[in-house]
């Protein structure tokens, strides 16, 4: 608790968690309950043409125009798809069957292409808007039906974000790792003393100050603290997209390594209407990265117990916009990485992108419901059954064959 | 147990402030709410009409945009349609810091209150464009004018509000066999967004007495209810499905389209409605008394609802004298913004300091810590707004955040902190407890003794 002068000069990471005293090393039985399942939410619609290039089809370069394939272009994965190049840090991961793409999905949200509506059916998990929504997040629908079979786990949402994926019954921890306590000792045992006599508060800040602990970047100051403005600022400087994402994903990592079993978190970026070259690539730059963080955080045991999901709402226009962007699309892809993975493949009924093949003449056509593969990762992660999933956590999902994602 | 001042300003209220006397009686609260908005008066809203006139300036640009054929005339447009956008974005916090600076000066704080409940009860947002910004002038048109009469007509002023009608897809709703559906009109159809929340939040609630059958039937009534150009309501009979429909066993809109009046007709029979009235009561004896209100008090405020036929102020009333309202014991949790707000006003921050802020800077003092405490300003996670049970908001992380605030952010909004140990009164009056004396005195500087005060469970608590 009492890691004084942790931030020292630099507020920006903090020690690395490997190297934090407070995190004990945990070994996993192979037990039933030690699956872990990360969601991550692509805020903005990810252009799966772009990410994972299909350019084997014949059609793809008339779109797209052609492909520089190896060297620091595209990365070739099985002769007809490439991983864009900011995602070629990913490489050894596909090669040890620990990354997948699955392609050609969606969510069975059609035509409006609204970020607002396409999310919340992404995060509501169910099969249409026209109803209403229900209140609850799939998430934690999956998290009530594990718990109504005698597994209940510990969940996290990471972040500012509401994450409407994991709202609902089923109880589930916030925690955002920016929400640190720069305080003086003092000043921190005169809050405890304050909030004392209120146990519902006194329980909070205790927690808040074991998880401000614990996530790297320390909780007390014992030189004056410095002032709230610059502290943000700190913060704006620190949380660059290249630094929040790490710290989202070490956060996770270090809860993965604990007690958490399923955390939630997004990253923002995705929405490329002009010049996506430059946008996309520090979008997808964050993702891998975010990956990495996970994997290398976690450590071997952990991560061989764990499943990284990406997803996004929508996918974007087959053909470049005026603006060298693309618009609100439909068909796109999710990105699965983790050690519990039968990786090394991309998993598709393949469309094909002639104009007739687009959906409405523009956008790549979705040929599975992108529930249908969470679907068999919950089933298969967490032993929900096939009726639990259909009906509890994804209604109206039809689950199809197995796509067998897990090894 | 009796009316208490103090607590009349921290429960009902927007705080104690060191400079605006409580109220000494419930008559004067009733009484203040019955006289001039002040408080709008001196740190004005834009109203509805004058923001949808942006709206609609901006759609006429943009429509002449995409007809543009000339590259220089196109950037002009597209310029100003930039502008347009970036000062609404900068309003819109203004708008925030203006609901900041009135209940830090109002000597009718119970108004500011009601106003945030029935924003909430009536939540809406703008999903894209301008209408991202459009909720405050929502709130200062629909519902603060309307929030002192019957509920029926503040229902029918805020259900069939233009920012309403879109949030909830009314717009896009058509009958099966409207004029447009049968005539082709591609992705057109019924959707039944507005007439579900209609039942089961604004009215009935979730438990009541409602089929599929009637959020069908109403969702069939409600087509053709859409806005005009200039964002006010309107009916287009070709998206109206023909014949009657039955809501709850009452038949209404005869042979032919319905009409606004059918529209209006139904939204007072479901007001006046018993289990609105229960549902009522119940939300608001939760959201001003404490998770778990006493039975008598909800039996109170329905008995109050069902005599009057949903006259707001006789059920304010109602609240207001009856004993369970007044238990000394703090339960709540404030939300964020009622923290930062009432922390604002025990700290008598001038208002102006707030709305003539620069936007990074107000960002990063008042609208972020907010998000981090868990509240988006007036971006809700769904129509059902925020949580109102105290759980939601007594996280390690939002606490964590309000502790962050308290400490780090007073003494950036004043030239000088009050001294903490005087300070200690101002906030939290005769619930000072002597833990929270002892911080203060004990602090290393004022602006921890000060973030105490405000993070003392009798500070965040009401």
């Amino acid at each position: 608790m009492d890691r004084r002068g942790f931030l020292g000069g630099s507020l920006a990471l903090g020690c690395s968690l490997a190297a934090s005293p407070l995190v004990t090393p945990i070994t996993f039985a192979a037990t039933p309950g030690e699956a872990r399942l990360v969601v991550i939410i692509l805020r903005g619609a990810m252009d799966g043409l772009a990410a994972v290039a299909p350019y084997g089809d014949r059609d793809f370069a008339s779109l797209r125009g052609a492909l520089p394939i190896g060297g620091d272009g595209y990365r070739d994965l099985d002769g007809f798809y490439a991983l864009a190049p900011e995602l070629a840090p990913l490489m050894p991961l596909w090669q040890a069957g620990q990354l997948s793409v699955v392609h050609a999905v969606s969510t069975p949200y059609r035509n409006k292409r609204s970020h607002f509506d396409g999310q919340d059916m992404l995060e509501a998990g169910i099969s249409d808007l026209g109803a209403g929504l229900t209140r609850d997040g799939w998430l934690n629908r999956m998290l009530g039906l594990m718990a109504q079979g005698g597994q209940t786990q510990t969940a996290y949402a990471v972040g500012h974000d509401a994450l409407k994926i994991l709202r609902g019954d089923a109880p589930v921890e916030r925690w955002s790792p920016d929400a640190d306590l720069l305080l003086s000792p003092q000043a921190v045992r005169l809050a405890r003393m304050v909030m004392e006599d209120d146990p519902a508060m006194a329980r909070a800040l205790d927690e808040a100050l074991r998880l401000a602990g614990s996530d790297g970047d320390g909780v007390m100051l014992d030189q004056p603290a410095m002032g709230f403005d610059s502290m943000m600022q700190g913060e704006a400087v620190d949380t660059r997209p290249s630094a929040q994402h790490r710290r989202l994903a070490g956060f996770v990592a270090d809860r993965l390594r604990a007690d958490a079993r399923v955390a939630s978190f997004s990253l923002n970026g995705w929405d490329t209407h002009r010049n996506q070259a430059a946008g996309l690539g520090r979008a997808l730059t964050r993702l891998s990265e975010t990956i990495l963080t996970l994997r290398e955080e976690t450590g071997p045991a952990v991560w061989d117990q764990t499943t990284v999901v990406a997803m996004t709402e929508f996918g974007r226009t087959a053909r470049f916009n005026g603006g060298k962007g693309t618009d609100h699309g439909t068909g796109g892809a999710m990105i699965l990485a983790g050690g519990a993975l039968n990786g090394g493949r991309v998993v598709a009924d393949w469309p094909g992108l002639s104009e007739a093949d687009l959906f409405e003449r523009r956008d790549l056509m979705p040929t599975r419901d992108l529930r249908a593969h969470a679907g068999w990762l919950v089933h298969g992660l967490f032993g929900l059954s096939r009726s639990d999933v259909e009906t509890g956590v994804f209604p109206g999902v039809d689950l199809g064959a197995d796509p067998r994602h897990l090894g | 147990m009796p009316f208490d001042p103090a607590l009349a300003d921290i429960r009902f209220g927007c705080g104690l402030s060191p400079v605006v006397a409580p109220p000494d009686s419930v008559r004067a609260m009733l009484d203040r709410l019955r006289q001039q908005d002040r408080a709008a008066r001196d740190w004005p809203i834009q109203p509805w009409p004058a923001f949808s006139d942006h709206v609609d300036y901006r759609a006429n640009l943009r429509k002449r945009l995409r007809a543009e054929t000339d590259e220089a005339a196109a950037f002009e447009l597209r310029k100003e349609s930039e502008r347009l956008r970036v000062f609404a974005r900068k309003d819109s916090l203004k708008w925030m810091a203006a609901h900041i600076a009135r209940r830090i000066t109002t000597v009718d704080p119970f108004r500011e209150r009601l106003e945030a409940f029935w924003a909430d009860h009536f939540t809406t947002a703008g999903k894209g464009g301008l209408l991202k910004h459009g909720v405050s002038a929502f709130r200062e048109s629909a519902i603060r004018p309307n929030m002192t009469g019957r509920f029926e007509d503040l229902l029918i002023a805020a259900v069939t509000h233009p920012m309403m009608l879109i949030y909830l897809d009314q717009t896009t709703s058509a009958g099966p066999n409207s004029e447009i559906v049968q005539g082709g009109a591609g992705s057109l159809g019924l959707n039944e967004n507005l007439a579900r929340e209609i039942l089961e939040l604004h009215t009935l609630g979730v438990d009541g007495p409602y089929t599929q059958a009637d959020v069908r039937q109403l969702a069939e009534l409600l087509t053709g209810l859409t806005y005009r150009p200039g964002l006010t309501r309107r009916f287009r009979p070709e998206l109206a499905e023909p014949g009657a429909e039955t809501v709850l066993g009452v038949s209404y809109g005869g042979a032919g389209d319905a009409t606004l009046d059918d529209i209006d007709a139904v939204l007072r029979d479901l007001a006046r409605h018993p289990a609105t009235g229960w549902h009522m009561a119940a939300k608001l004896a939760v959201h001003f008394v404490g998770d778990q209100p006493e039975p008598a008090l909800i039996v109170a405020l329905e008995r109050a609802w069902r005599d009057t036929g949903g006259d707001l102020m006789a059920v304010y009333e109602a609240l207001l004298s009856h004993p369970a309202s007044w238990s000394p014991r703090l339960s709540n949790m404030k939300q964020p913004f009622d923290f930062i707000a009432s922390a604002c006003r025990a700290l008598a921050v001038p208002g102006a300091v707030l709305v003539d802020m620069p936007e990074t800077e107000y960002r990063r003092r008042i609208h972020d810590p907010m998000v981090a405490m868990g509240q988006r300003w007036q971006a809700p996670v769904g129509p059902d707004g925020l949580e109102e049970a105290d759980g939601a908001w007594l996280t390690p992380a939002g606490l964590a955040a309000r502790l962050q605030w308290a400490i780090g952010v007073p003494e950036l909004l004043l030239p000088v902190l009050p001294d903490p140990r005087a300070f200690v009164r101002t906030a939290l009056g005769p619930f000072t407890s002597e833990a929270t004396l002892f911080a203060a005195r004990a602090a290393e500087s004022r602006a921890d003794g000060v973030g105490l005060v405000l993070a003392a469970p009798a500070f965040q608590r009401m």
